[in-house]
Formats: C-alpha cells, sequence, structure tokens
C-alpha cells in the first residue's frame, strides 16, 4: 500500500471498555498508567463507537479491559453489537460474572467467549493473579458458558512458572467443552516488559512446550483447534504485528483514544486522537499515528527490500523501541536485525536466574506517580 | 486421527460462533469465526450457503451436481473434502 489515499477498511476492533479488573495479572498488555473509572467512554458513547466501526466496514468486536464486564451495561453493548450486524467476542478473566448475568449476554446475542487461564495448579494461578480461589471461579464461570450454549476459547497465557503444565492447560481446554484454545506465550510489553524476568521461560522449556503443543495438536485433531503464540525472544521471524500496522486492526482505550495496538502509547512522539471528538473512519484514514507505520515506506533496510516485507509487516514496532530505543527499527525478534542476539541474550540471561518478585498490574494512586516511574526505569 | 466419513445422511450446519454473513464494506460474502475472517470462494460459498443444519448431505450433493450440470461424483468429492476441512477447523458441524 504505497499508493497514497484511503486505506482498507480494518476488520476488527478491541475495545477497552474499562482498564478495572479483579485480577492483578503480572503479564497484562495494559499500559503501566491505568485508566480510571472516571474517564471512561458513556455507554451511549460506546454505542455511536460500535455504530461508527459497523459503518467503516469492521466486522468483529473484541469487548476487553481490564475486565469488560465489571461494567453493567456491556449487555446493552453486546445487544446493540448483535443488532447492527457486527460479530461479539468477550475477553474475559470469567470470575466476576454469574448465571443470570451469562444468560442475559447470550440473550443479548454475544458470539463467543474467551476465557483467560493461569495454570491447572491452582496454587500457581492465584500466585500469577494475585487472587485467591481463581481457578475455582473460571473452572465455575466456564462451565456455565458452556451450558449457556456460548463458544467458548481457552486463552492460556504461557510464562516460566506455568509452562510445564501446558499439555496439561490444553487437554483442561478440551474438559471444559472449549471448541478452541490459544497456547500464548506472554508477550513484552506493558505489564509484562516490567515483569519480564519474571515471566521468561529458558529456551530449553520453549522447545519442550512446543513439542508437546504438537503432540497435542496430533492427539486432538478435530476435537479443539489450538493456535500457538511463539514467543518472539526465542523466534527468528518476527509475527506480523496486529496484521500490520493500521492495516486491519485497531484499540480503542476506556478513554476513547485509537490505537493501531495496545501498545502504541509507549512510542514518544505519537498523538493518538480520540473518538470523543472525531469519527472512528476519520481517525483510521489519516490519523497520524496510523499513518507513520503503515504500509511499507517508513522501513529501513534491511525490511524495506526483503521479501517478507508484506508478511510480516516489520513485525512489532513496540518491541522495536522497547529492546532498540527505536520505534522504527527492524523488530529485533528477526534473524536479520543488529539487536537480534542482544534480545536473545536478554531472555537467557532472564530466564537462567531465580525469578525476581511480580510487579502486581494495579491502579497507581496519583501522588505515587514518581514511585512508579522509578520502579519502571 | 482421520476424520470418519460423513454418512449421506448428516446434516452440517454453522459451528456455534460461526456465522455467514454479507460484508457491506467489501462487497463479499464472508464467514465470521472466533478471531478469524474467512472469505470463501465461489464454489465454497455455494456449499457453505447449503450447509443450514436441516439439509442433508446428499441432497445437498444432489442440488449442487444439478445446477452446475455437472458429474455427481465429482461433485460429492468436492463437496467431503470442504466439509472435511471446515468440520476440523470447527467452522462447521456436522
Amino acid at each position: 500500500m504505497s499508493a497514497p489515499g484511503i486505506p482498507a477498511p480494518p476488520l476488527a476492533a478491541l475495545l477497552e471498555l474499562t482498564h478495572r479488573c479483579p485480577l492483578q495479572c503480572p503479564y497484562c498488555s495494559n499500559p503501566l498508567e491505568l485508566e480510571r473509572a472516571k474517564n471512561e467512554l458513556s455507554a451511549a458513547e460506546w454505542t455511536r463507537v460500535l455504530d461508527e466501526a459497523a459503518e467503516l466496514g469492521i466486522l468483529q468486536v473484541h469487548f476487553s479491559g481490564g475486565e469488560p464486564a465489571v461494567r453493567r451495561d456491556l449487555p446493552d453493548l453486546v445487544a446493540h453489537a448483535r443488532e447492527i450486524g457486527l460479530y461479539s467476542n468477550l475477553i474475559t478473566s470469567g470470575v466476576t460474572l454469574d448465571q443470570a448475568r451469562i444468560a442475559k449476554l447470550a440473550d443479548a446475542g454475544l458470539d463467543h467467549v474467551q476465557l483467560s487461564i493461569q495454570d491447572v495448579d491452582h496454587q500457581t494461578a492465584a500466585f500469577i493473579a494475585n487472587y485467591p480461589g481463581v481457578q475455582g471461579k473460571k473452572l465455575a464461570f466456564a462451565r456455565m458458558v458452556r451450558e449457556a450454549g456460548l463458544p467458548l476459547t481457552i486463552n492460556a497465557v504461557i510464562n516460566r512458572h506455568n509452562i510445564t503444565r501446558v499439555e496439561r492447560m490444553i487437554d483442561l481446554a478440551v474438559s471444559l467443552g472449549a471448541s478452541r484454545v490459544e497456547v500464548a506465550h506472554a508477550q513484552y510489553y506493558g505489564w509484562a516488559i516490567r515483569n519480564r524476568a519474571a515471566l521468561m521461560p529458558t529456551l530449553a522449556q520453549v522447545r519442550e512446550a512446543t513439542e508437546r503443543v504438537e503432540a497435542a495438536r496430533g492427539r486432538l485433531r478435530g476435537q479443539i483447534v489450538i493456535d500457538h503464540v511463539v514467543p518472539d525472544y526465542y523466534a527468528r521471524q518476527p509475527k506480523a504485528c496486529m496484521g500490520g500496522w493500521g492495516r486491519q486492526f485497531l484499540n480503542i482505550t476506556p478513554s476513547g483514544e485509537v490505537l493501531p495496538c495496545h501498545a502504541a502509547q509507549t512510542i514518544p512522539g505519537l498523538t493518538f486522537e480520540s473518538v470523543r471528538h472525531k469519527p472512528l473512519a476519520e481517525i483510521w484514514a489519516s490519523s497520524k499515528a496510523f499513518e507513520r507505520f503503515r504500509g511499507t515506506d517508513w522501513m529501513p533496510e534491511p525490511c524495506r527490500s526483503c521479501d517478507q516485507r508484506e508478511v510480516d509487516w516489520g513485525g512489532c514496532r513496540c518491541q522495536a523501541l522497547a529492546i532498540t530505543g527505536n520505534a522504527a527499527a527492524t523488530d529485533p525478534a528477526c534473524a536479520l536485525s543488529s539487536a537480534h542476539d542482544s534480545l536473545r541474550a536478554l531472555a537467557d540471561t532472564a530466564s537462567s536466574e531465580p525469578p525476581p518478585d511480580f510487579v502486581y498490574r494495579r491502579m497507581t494512586p496519583h501522588d505515587d506517580k514518581t514511585a512508579l516511574a522509578a520502579a519502571t526505569s | 486421527m482421520t476424520m470418519p466419513q460423513l454418512s449421506g445422511d448428516a446434516r452440517p450446519g454453522l459451528a456455534p460462533g460461526v456465522r455467514l454473513t454479507f460484508d457491506k464494506a467489501r462487497d463479499q460474502w464472508v464467514v465470521l469465526a472466533p478471531e478469524r475472517v474467512l472469505v470463501p470462494d465461489e464454489t465454497a460459498l455455494e456449499i457453505l450457503q447449503r450447509c443450514n443444519g436441516t439439509r442433508q448431505l446428499t441432497d445437498i450433493i444432489d442440488e449442487l451436481a444439478s445446477a452446475y450440470s455437472a458429474d455427481r461424483s465429482e461433485i460429492e468429492q468436492d463437496v467431503r473434502d470442504l466439509l472435511a476441512s471446515l468440520i476440523e477447523k470447527r467452522i462447521l458441524t456436522a
């Protein structure tokens, strides 16, 4: 898409209804500075955003957060999405919804539920989420989802504390009646990069886990779809992050800022526009933040002349920034990046030492911002 | 594990969480599934539109063979191949 003009419309939108969440997972993709409830878009504003999304050509919306179900207006938003033909997915921690509210969401026309799990081991799950009894609540939730007739995906976030149980997490997904399981290695931005050393598995562990996932795929063919997201730090080729910057996907924060990906706010010099002030279509087509890394014109070498440039779209900008200090650099996950070896070295060093304590995800009081900055520098 | 052969009286339909819908913005039919949007080609669309959970496989094959004035056994193979692939991907159930 090097020719100027109107970009093709996005396929999907991640709608972060809120950053409030009862869990405190240390790999949360939300920014370190979480949005407060008083700044959240109202139900009327989200309803207008849904209309604008459908009008723009978006086909699927993911209600996410934080924990989207802490918003009491969630069923109304789901119903509106259904009414205007949008496919709706609920991305949830599963700990706040009871049978009556699940039934209400099913009646509203929710298409699909995605439940995250921390582990199969109850104690480790509680440790990772910093929430006693979390596993029991999630298992009960998964059963209620299936009883309500809703299709279920289990999302297992893999890290050094649970990686040896990857195959059991897949089997748990099968026993819960999930039609799909995402085996997703933690991706290191947001809270996860702050907790990188506490989360990073070793290369040997990743190889072992990959073999187990492949074995499960063979064993469970036809029973469950297994999607495996391999960890960038041990990869040789970058992923097409978000399917390419500003190409298929947008993210809307609780206060209405429109982002090309959920970590884009870490990139200095980009300014983001809000659905409170501009129509979504205009933001998608001409916001400077979306134009910055759209297509291939922004690419440095070796990306610019690489035959994979329209396959991986240059990988992840936030990762390039986090590792090299330059968001426009080649993604260090690529073996052709000059920072590739240092990325691997970071992972090897982090994973070979005993894990440090987690910095759990939580809202920081306003007067505590200096402390947060110090803790994350 | 090999997928068992579908019997002729199977009634294939879209799996839960899957919708076949017309995408006005792009002027094409799409299959919406968890984390996926598929664009069926013309043949796949003809088959998918008949997989409504009530029509039997044999009837679907008959209909397509007559609509395309094609050899029934060829159509049957095409339909069975597509169904097997989409059932494995959890787009269809039978």
